[in-house]
């Protein structure tokens, strides 16, 4: 853990200057870039391109935690247990399809743009938050819950107050599976023109500008393990409060 | 109203009624040419009706049979009717629609197909869950499904696709795109393994690595695959400069080498996570008696550790497996090769059926392999239970 305390500083300092004054790192990117070639991408700049990747993969996990927590909710309920077998199917072979592979089909679908990018992070987002969700509200301890009933607390009651923040640790950690695939599916997203971090690299290697591929890569590769680690500390937090 | 529902199968109902209004969209495309948007045209407006009542009573008749509930076997094969009548339909007019048209006119399936093609196969998922097939029949029926799919695929039958006219001006490349795909997903498992178990053996006996191989693997994970791979070149690329020899023997910064590296690293977390978690598994009760019966540490990890562990150990290859199969799609944008090559070839061309024609054998490779590994795994587990 003492490494986290001085390498976490380090990593978000070195991200913000990336995302703030690339212009710091010509001397460190220069030996990457072409004869006489740009050394840092000017065409957007990393703020509006970071904040712009980062909206897109927050809209699209906030609107699949939403939905799959509500679908887990429903096929834990008795009314919705019939549909449990398919709901696992489902999951379970979606998981298989590449994120690539649903990012490459939307766009037939959808056209290109934000709306493919979207769309393939919200679905294939769904899955690891339903699964785990499912599994938070199935594997409840019985004696809590009983307990819950014997104190009168209604259906309603149950669920918000027993039910949900019990589940939660579970399933926060398929909210951070969803979000860290949803970053990285993002990054490919600039390949059916939504604006992300990949264009930097995309225009790299386009261009063989290496330069520009480590910039991109950097500045994306740190977003996704610092807020990886942010959601970690999150989980540990709330689990140690949970007293589990 | 409750003797009627306790007949229903709610998943079917909800097949019924999904799959009647994809009826109603547009089941084929009729474009000008491989580039422009197509024309939309419902199934029973592709050609006469000695061609689309057949079919589309076959899918109807194919919905209504999902609706048994109880009866897995009717709903089984009311989905293997639905998709006969989906091929039925899409084999029968694509010629008749393209000899109406254009020259350079290409027909391709449209939402109302795919969507009726993805409802039938959850109604096969459906009521295969509810019929519990062993392992052993679950391989014959992939087996089955495959030879068909092969089958119809070879026929010609839908040869007037527009992705399978994609497919036969690319033939060549096709395979050769293929068997890359596959040398990058397997060539990394095999190289993810040759470096994991051991590393995942060593971290089992060594709670200290254990505390740093794990975590840093888990990060590695986390990044991005268009950045790792992007990360690659000029790590590769450096390498290939420096080490005398090295770029006679493909290692640079673009092409196969990094895209091949990429894959090794995002495979080591499975690896090794879950051999350790399989080692770990073993029951302190068998590892007393193996300890008893005078067994060294090498005999201890053989003969107990390592068979009781198997499932869990091959289920990590098979998250590998999976993940590589998708991922490899990433390496056509690094030069790489596979199926990628073919996704983001599209994509820049605005070609949508040279994107299907790199993205759906990717879909069909990954739940194959997915179907075959959990078989195994499933196979491995019977195995160690009778045993222990």
């Amino acid at each position: 853990m003492k490494i986290g305390l001085i390498l976490r500083p380090v990593m978000i300092a070195i991200l913000l200057a990336l995302v703030l004054r690339p212009e710091w790192f010509v001397p460190i990117f220069a030996p990457f870039a072409p004869d006489g070639g740009p050394v840092i991408y000017q065409r957007t700049s990393m703020l509006s391109l970071s904040l712009s990747h980062l909206g897109i993969v927050t809209l699209a996990s906030a609107a699949a935690t939403i939905v799959a927590v509500a679908l887990a909710i429903l096929v834990t309920r008795p009314a919705g247990a019939a549909f449990r077998p398919l709901s696992r199917t489902i999951t379970n072979m979606g998981q298989t399809f590449p994120p690539v592979a649903v990012l490459a089909l939307a766009v037939p679908a959808l056209g290109f743009g934000a709306g493919p990018t979207l769309m393939a992070l919200f679905l294939y987002g769904l899955l690891p938050i339903f699964e785990n969700a499912v599994t938070a509200l199935t594997s409840l301890p019985r004696a809590t819950m009983e307990a819950a009933r014997g104190i009168g607390l209604s259906r309603w009651q149950r669920l918000l107050r027993v039910e949900l923040p019990l589940a939660l640790p579970v399933t926060l950690t398929g909210i951070r599976l969803s979000i860290v695939i949803a970053l990285g599916t993002a990054t490919i997203g600039s390949t059916v023109a939504a604006r992300t971090l990949g264009e930097v690299i995309i225009a790299g290697l386009l261009t063989n500008n290496t330069a520009y591929v480590l910039q991109g890569g950097l500045i994306v590769g740190l977003f996704a393990v610092l807020i990886y680690d942010a959601l970690v500390q999150l989980e540990l937090y709330l689990t140690k409060r949970m007293g589990g | 109203m409750k003797g009627i529902r306790t007949h229903l199968s709610p998943p079917g109902l909800l097949f019924a009624i999904l799959g009647l209004a994809s009826l109603l969209a547009p089941f084929m495309t009729l474009a000008a040419n491989r580039i422009v948007a197509g024309d939309g045209i419902v199934a029973w407006r592709i050609s006469g009706h000695a061609i689309t009542v057949p079919g589309v009573a076959a899918v109807i008749i194919g919905l209504a049979m999902g609706l048994a509930a109880g009866w897995a076997r009717l709903r089984f094969l009311g989905a293997v009717l639905g998709l006969a009548g989906l091929l039925w339909l899409l084999s029968q007019s694509a010629p008749i629609l393209l000899s109406q048209a254009g020259e350079y006119a290409r027909v391709s399936p449209a939402a109302g197909f795919w969507c009726l093609f993805v409802i039938f196969m959850l109604l096969m998922a459906d009521a295969l869950a509810a019929l519990k097939p062993g392992p052993l029949l679950r391989g014959v029926l992939l087996v089955a499904i495959l030879f068909a799919l092969a089958l119809v695929l070879s026929s010609g039958l839908l040869s007037d696709l527009s992705v399978l006219q994609e497919f036969a001006s690319r033939r060549v490349a096709f395979f050769t795109e293929f068997q890359r795909h596959l040398g990058l997903a397997f060539g990394s498992l095999a190289a993810a393994a040759l470096i994991g178990f051991p590393l995942g053996i060593l971290c089992h006996h060594r709670a200290a690595l254990k505390g740093v191989t794990l975590p840093v693997l888990s990060f590695l994970q986390t990044i991005p695959s268009l950045a790792m791979f992007g990360l690659m070149i000029p790590i590769l690329g450096l390498v290939g400069n420096i080490v005398p020899g090295a770029q006679e023997i493909g290692i640079a910064g673009i092409g196969f080498a990094p895209a091949f590296l990429a894959l090794v690293l995002y495979s080591l977390l499975p690896v090794v996570g879950n051999t350790v978690a399989g080692l770990a598994s073993t029951p302190p009760a068998a590892l007393e008696a193996a300890r008893g019966m005078g067994m060294t540490r090498r005999q201890r990890l053989l003969r107990v550790e390592l068979p009781l562990g198997l499932p869990i150990i091959l289920t990590g290859l098979r998250i590998v497996l999976v993940q590589n199969i998708g991922l490899a799609v990433i390496a056509g944008l690094i030069g790489g090769g596979g199926f990628g090559t073919f996704v983001f070839q599209g994509l820049n061309q605005t070609a949508t059926d040279l994107i299907l024609l790199g993205a759906l054998p990717t879909v069909v490779l990954a739940l194959t392999a997915a179907i075959v590994m959990d078989i195994l795994v499933e196979l491995t587990r019977h195995h160690t239970e009778e045993t222990a």
